[in-house]
């Protein structure tokens, strides 16, 4: 079998499914990291919103509700975050782990107290792809774009925004002033604390968003640690990309590219050991983790809580 | 005299220190009001009330006659005070013009308007003659530079009346020249001015008029004028004080340190030292002088072992030492007094008896067994602070809670103790206040008087000057010129630090 078959337009448009839940969570990150605070509990964020989107699906039975349902447990789960970091002053790398741990239990005890099922929840309904008629007949583009759902769009369009309003706004300028320095920021009046809380929980919103991504769009059920990471890969995913939302969108594409080659070969069967093969966007993380990238870029600020004093 | 500010009864306390007692400061529209003390006697606290970072206990403020009450430090600003901190608040990944516009941004249509804030802050420097670049990195101009960007940050926000906490800390003699203009220029243009420090000969040259702090209370205020730097001293420390130390002549003894060629790299691996010979006799202080940065960091890292060196030689009393590591040295009889206490003199986070014995906790008295001995220790350090009048409630207490001053006493206590061959003394009065400078200076020379060969680094003129036997002039790397004290001055020595010819200068 030729190897190169992989390289289809169904290589580039599974890079995108696997690349929308990994922008979410990363966009969010990197707003966090800009104000300052550090949130690795996105990894768990997203577990909750996996399952708090397929939870509130199975009642509703609309997807769009579930989603809705997610984005506000994870900008809960943000707003725990940002108390314990910001207001209590908490180590952050600590205060992340604990929501991860929470994550790892919870919505496994749930699984088998709602559902009795331990390892996964029931089908669900979930959200369909796209159908745009007049993309349709154009090569490339058409079955590319046809292939995805609304929320891969809004992954898209929340990056190039998330972009603009950290670049190009008073509000952005705010943000990255209070990340690099809190107290030069609270000496021109701006608000350490308020911008810190949104930031923070915009991230626990945007995580949620990813989970539900992956419960209700990709898949149509929660399953047990279905994140596998992805929180991780997010945050490796911002650094790679500068702690710059359009950098973030690029690493998460690349991301989901190695996800989505490694699958393809897999499918073909080649001659790599298949564990093998999954490791590959991990990889990606760990040498972008390792601060291959360069750590310069960091928000001088980033993991300090601030004392007014 | 039209006041611009008055400043009535002014009480503030912290939890075991009343910091301003009944403070009373009237400053009048358009004089540059000098705020003297040594560190700890309430300007700072008092400078905080007025931009409205702190609220007082008690007292009033009345700006241009009428009654203010702040409750942050933008609702000053809002009212015309601006203050211009001693450590910039500015962001280093920021260009010039947005640090000076934050939280005041120019926008069209909600977006930031690059170009029209970049010429806005053009226009502004212009108007003031503040010389800045505005798309320039924050982190990539000098730090006279930043410090304009801090007085523009506040002329651009609409300051009337601009304090300037402790201007001169961090600039350059060039650059103080500078700052001194631009205060003029500020004056001239109808803004008042409060200059706060603890430099008699800035204050002196700088002020209309002089309020002198002690112990959070106002002991004096004076026409610039008319007073002297001795009156002034006497004021802020409440004795007399001698400004410029007793020197006694002395016979150097034999050559302790010889440094020949010696070559190394800084951090960013770019060569600082390039090739510098020089002795250093027993008996002796050999000052040297330099702007920063031009090699003395990595001399003293150099020769203390904390830096690998790349070419030359290192002799203590004629023992080849270039390759030994740091305690080694010690070993051998040098003392490091470290330009950066904090970093480096002292474990802000260790008690006064743990830091005490930091860099050699070997000694044989100080053990019991294996274990550290902390009751000779404690015995140890109060002999320290006795005699190096260290101001601590007890050896137990940590020294990140002592003030700068009587944190060097203790590095100084602890270097002393060893009776080092040779003393290495970087920047030793940083920061400090008259009385702990005069303490200093007093117990360097007695070192002088033992027979300990001192290199002393100082960016004070003034106190290279008045100690050294032998001035060195470090320019890029290199010694562009040596001079003995008797027969030079500061303005030749000056001269040299900035890279001006030596032979030019003396024929």
């Amino acid at each position: 079998m030729n190897i190169l078959s992989v390289f289809n337009i169904g290589l580039l448009a599974a890079t995108l499914r696997g690349a929308t839940p990994l922008i979410f969570a990363a966009i969010g990150v990197t707003y966090a990291e800009r104000s300052g605070v550090t949130n690795i509990g996105v990894e768990g964020i997203m577990l909750f919103g996996a399952f708090s989107a397929v939870l509130v699906t199975y009642y509703t039975k609309n997807p769009w509700i579930g989603v809705l349902a997610a984005v506000i447990v994870g900008g809960l789960l943000g707003l725990v975050h940002a108390w314990t970091s910001i207001t209590l002053k908490a180590n952050q790398i600590v205060t992340g782990a604990a929501v991860n741990l929470l994550a790892v239990g919870i919505p496994n005890y749930l699984l088998i107290a709602i559902w009795n099922q331990p390892g996964a929840s029931p089908m669900v309904a979930n959200i369909k792809p796209l159908h745009i008629a007049f993309l349709a007949n154009l090569p490339i583009i058409g079955p590319l774009f046809n292939s995805q759902n609304l929320l891969a769009y809004l992954a898209i369009f929340a990056a190039i925004v998330g972009q603009i309003i950290l670049f190009h706004t008073p509000l952005g300028l705010h943000i990255r002033a209070v990340g690099e320095d809190p107290r030069a920021a609270d000496t021109v009046g701006i608000d350490v604390y308020k911008l810190r809380y949104l930031c923070v929980i915009f991230s626990g919103m945007m995580a949620g968003l990813g989970g539900a991504y992956l419960s209700v769009a990709q898949l149509s059920m929660f399953t047990k640690q279905m994140t596998q990471g992805r929180g991780f890969i997010a945050m490796g995913a911002m650094i790679f990309g500068k702690w710059t939302p359009i950098g973030s969108l690029g690493a998460c594409l690349l991301f989901g590219f190695a996800d989505a080659l490694q699958l393809a070969l897999q499918t073909i069967g080649v001659s790599i050991p298949s564990d093998l093969l999954m490791t590959f966007p991990y990889v990606l993380t760990l040498i972008a983790l390792a601060g291959f990238v360069g750590r310069s870029a960091a928000p001088a600020a980033v993991g300090k809580p601030y004392d007014k004093g | 005299m039209e006041l611009s500010i008055c400043m009535q009864g002014i009480v503030k306390s912290f939890p075991g220190v009343l910091a301003n007692d009944h403070i009373d400061l009237q400053v009048a529209r358009g004089e540059v009001h000098g705020l003297l003390g040594e560190n700890g006697a309430g300007k700072t606290t008092l400078m905080n009330i007025l931009s409205g970072m702190y609220r007082p206990d008690e007292g009033q403020i009345e700006l241009f006659g009428k009654p203010v009450r702040f409750e942050s430090p933008k609702d000053a600003l809002a009212k015309g005070i601006g203050m211009v901190y001693q450590h910039f608040m500015l962001i280093p990944t920021f260009t010039v013009a947005e640090n000076l516009t934050l939280g005041a941004e120019i926008t069209r249509g909600g977006f930031l308007d690059r170009s029209k804030s970049e010429s806005m802050v053009k226009e502004l420097s212009k108007k003031y003659g503040l010389a800045i670049e505005p798309s320039a990195k924050v982190q990539y101009i000098s730090v006279g530079a930043q410090q304009r960007v801090e007085i523009l940050k506040v002329l651009y926000r609409g300051a009337q009346i601009i304090i300037l906490d402790e201007p001169t800390a961090v600039l350059t003699p060039q650059e103080t020249e500078d700052l001194y203009q631009t205060v003029n220029a500020l004056r001239k243009a109808g803004h008042t001015i409060i200059f706060i420090s603890h430099k008699l000969n800035e204050v002196l040259r700088f002020t209309d008029r002089v309020t002198v702090l002690r112990a959070g209370k106002v002991v004096g205020t004076r026409v610039t004028s008319e007073t002297t730097a001795e009156e002034l001293a006497s004021l802020m420390v409440g004795r007399s004080v001698s400004l410029h130390v007793k020197k006694l002549p002395r016979e150097v003894d034999a050559e302790m340190l010889k440094v020949e060629n010696l070559k190394a790299l800084d951090a960013r691996r770019l060569p600082a030292l390039r090739g510098v010979s020089f002795n250093v006799h027993a008996g002796e202080i050999v000052g040297i002088a330099g702007v920063e940065g031009n090699g003395q960091t990595q001399l003293v890292e150099a020769l203390t072992g904390l830096i690998r060196t790349t070419g030359g030689t290192i002799r203590l009393d004629g023992e080849d030492i270039t390759h030994f590591p740091t305690s080694e040295r010690f070993c051998r009889g040098i003392a490091h007094i470290p330009e950066d206490r904090h970093r480096r003199g002292l474990i802000l986070d260790f008690s006064l008896a743990e830091n005490s014995i930091l860099g050699y906790p070997d000694r044989i008295s100080l053990r019991s067994g294996f274990r550290l001995d902390m009751k000779s220790i404690r015995k140890f350090c109060a002999k320290l602070m006795a005699a190096f009048d260290v101001r601590a409630p007890s050896p137990d207490v940590m020294a990140g809670g002592l003030s700068g001053g009587n944190q060097q006493k203790l590095v100084l206590a602890r270097e002393f103790s060893r009776c080092p061959k040779l003393l290495i003394a970087a920047q030793p009065t940083r920061g400090l206040d008259v009385g702990a400078t005069e303490f200093i200076h007093n117990s360097l020379l007695a070192e002088r008087k033992r027979g300990a060969a001192i290199l002393l680094l100082s960016l004070e003129l003034s106190e290279i000057m008045d100690l050294s036997d032998r001035i060195l002039v470090f320019y890029e790397g290199k010694i562009v010129g040596e001079c003995l004290r008797e027969t030079t001055n500061e303005d030749e020595i000056g001269l040299l630090m900035t890279g001006g010819r030596h032979e030019v200068l003396i024929h």
